[in-house]
């Protein structure tokens, strides 16, 4: 890890990957607190597995891969919203369905693509070492636009993660807030593909936001202290993956990981703690759980 | 003007698609009555406030909330559900919750205005949350988070306030404070609360709406035990009880 710091100021490459990292964690941050508390992770799972469709098809056609995931991540989180709202019963089943043709109809293109197999497993897995500098404008200003929408509906969006029956009752449009929302979620997708890939894409999304809600109680403080540790993820990931040259987006993956798990012991056993020194029956409880 | 029902349904009629869950209603609420809504379990008695909200359409008959539609006239009312719809474990405070209420009005920039803002204090102070402000909702009891319920559904400044069981998770002292805080509302604005309790709410309520499918309205002094066991199909505890 020690070797990292001084490569960092060394290698443009790496400097890119770092700042496509940093700019991945607040997009991850802002729309990862929203699928936490809504839980939505499988949505966001359907929409993030879809994009290689897209992918595929404007990669066989000689597009921007990415142009191609913005616009598939965007009917993908509208044809899933859709479902959700439409087919409540089947809601499981279909969306299942989405995640497979979606990702079926990119492989079948990008086989008929030269350099197939670079392709796939960058897109599945990521590839932030071959961040390039139009990516990280790409990434900015997705970023931008996801914030300024957060800002602006803050309360909107609260309500309707909260309790979209009572939203409904205060005149809130609720369908449109919500198809918004995943379409916001759609655009952190694509901006994550490059980092940690599609695959990997739903962990960076939800750990960050799930360990800060063990400790904060507000969705705005949540999504600041969600960003902070999705920097310090992507930062260890690509450090301890640098030297003995690990894939970067499974080692973020995996810091992430072992946090959370770690942090689950940890505000476990706070909480266990303040129980017992509440008093309250809080010592009997602990014993026995 | 003052004396037209704020509530009137005519003829109301709804099924989920399978038998009639309302048939042929006919009621009308006045603007400063306190109406309980009472009957068995299945009665449709949720079912009622749901068309009275418009989340509902109802099958057959007419519906009107002010005079219109219950679609454009539901921001004046203030709904307390059943079971909320949201997470008790959600991050979110319980001003945060309140200011719920004040949605639908216009927002500047992302942020309510020191008007809405001074609602949500007002009828934070009146359902006695204010010292619980900054709780989260998941630490209240379950009496506080149902006064937070109140708290939410005044803050839209309703002219009709909906209660759904409101005392169906709280001991029975709670249960008295509660009733007597609706009691004061009522000075200011209908209320319609549902209730399997018809002992307990003939003290507060003027009038009885006793739902079985069909429907029939009582005023509380009339209330004995021939009318519960007709509603109920059997015979009811009587609680002795004193009109005012």
């Amino acid at each position: 890890m020690s070797e990292f710091f001084p490569a960092l100021l060394q290698y443009d490459f790496l400097q890119n990957a770092l700042l496509g990292g940093l700019l991945a964690s607040i997009g991850c941050g802002l729309m990862g607190s929203y699928v936490v508390v809504k839980r939505i992770g499988y949505l966001a799972g359907g929409i993030s597995h879809t994009v290689l469709g897209g992918i595929g098809i404007a990669l066989f056609a000689g597009f921007a891969p990415l142009g191609g995931a913005l616009i598939a991540a965007l009917i993908a989180a509208l044809l899933i919203g859709w479902v959700k709202l439409r087919w409540q019963q089947q809601e499981d089943t279909l969306i299942g369905a989405v995640w497979a043709v979606g990702m079926a109809i990119g492989i079948l293109f990008l086989s008929r693509t030269p350099g197939y197999n670079v392709n796939l497993m960058s897109y599945l897995f990521g590839n932030i070492l071959l961040v390039g500098d139009a990516d990280l404008w790409l990434m900015a200003g997705l970023d931008l636009l996801v914030l300024l929408l957060v800002v602006l509906f803050y309360w909107q969006f609260l309500a309707v993660s909260f309790d979209e029956e009572f939203a409904r009752l205060r005149g809130v449009p609720v369908t449109f807030f919500y198809l918004l929302l995943l379409c916001m979620v759609a655009l952190t997708v694509v901006l994550l593909i490059q980092v940690v890939g599609l695959i990997l894409v739903i962990a960076l999304l939800t750990l960050p936001a799930a360990i800060a809600a063990q400790y904060f109680h507000t969705l705005g403080w949540m999504m600041v202290v969600a960003t902070l540790l999705g920097m310090l993820f992507t930062l260890l990931g690509l450090a301890i993956s640098y030297r003995p040259d690990l894939p970067a987006g499974a080692t973020i993956i995996l810091v992430a990981g072992v946090s959370f798990f770690l942090s689950t012991l940890f505000s476990g056993g706070l909480q266990r703690y303040r129980a017992i020194r509440s008093g309250a029956g809080g010592s009997t409880r602990a014993e026995s759980g | 003007m003052s004396g037209d029902p704020v509530v009137t349904l005519q003829d109301v009629s709804f099924s989920y698609g399978g038998p009639a869950v309302l048939d042929g209603i006919t009621l009308e609420v006045g603007e400063r009555e306190f109406l309980g809504v009472v009957g068995p379990n299945a009665g449709g008695k949720s079912t009622l406030l749901k068309l009275m909200l418009g989340l509902l359409q109802p099958v057959a008959g007419t519906i009107r909330v002010l005079g219109r539609a219950p679609r454009e006239s539901r921001r004046q009312i203030g709904y307390v559900p059943q079971y909320p719809a949201f997470r008790r474990d959600f991050p979110i405070s319980v001003r945060d919750v309140v200011l719920m209420g004040r949605l639908g009005n216009c927002l500047l920039l992302g942020r309510f205005r020191r008007h809405d803002r001074g609602i949500v204090q007002r009828v934070m102070q009146e359902t006695e949350v204010s010292a619980l402000a900054d709780r989260q909702i998941s630490t209240l009891s379950g009496g506080q988070l149902q006064r937070v319920l109140v708290a939410r559904a005044l803050a839209c400044e309703p002219r009709i306030l909906i209660l759904d069981e409101p005392t169906a998770n709280i001991d029975m002292r709670l249960e008295t404070d509660i009733f007597d805080l609706l009691k004061r509302l009522n000075q200011k604005m209908a209320v319609i609360v549902v209730s399997h309790d018809i002992g307990f709410i003939s003290r507060y309520v003027d009038r009885v709406a006793c739902l079985n499918h069909t429907l029939m309205c009582h005023h509380t002094a009339d209330i004995d035990g021939q009318m519960i066991k007709q509603l109920y199909d059997s015979d009811v505890r009587m609680v002795e009880h004193v009109h005012g």
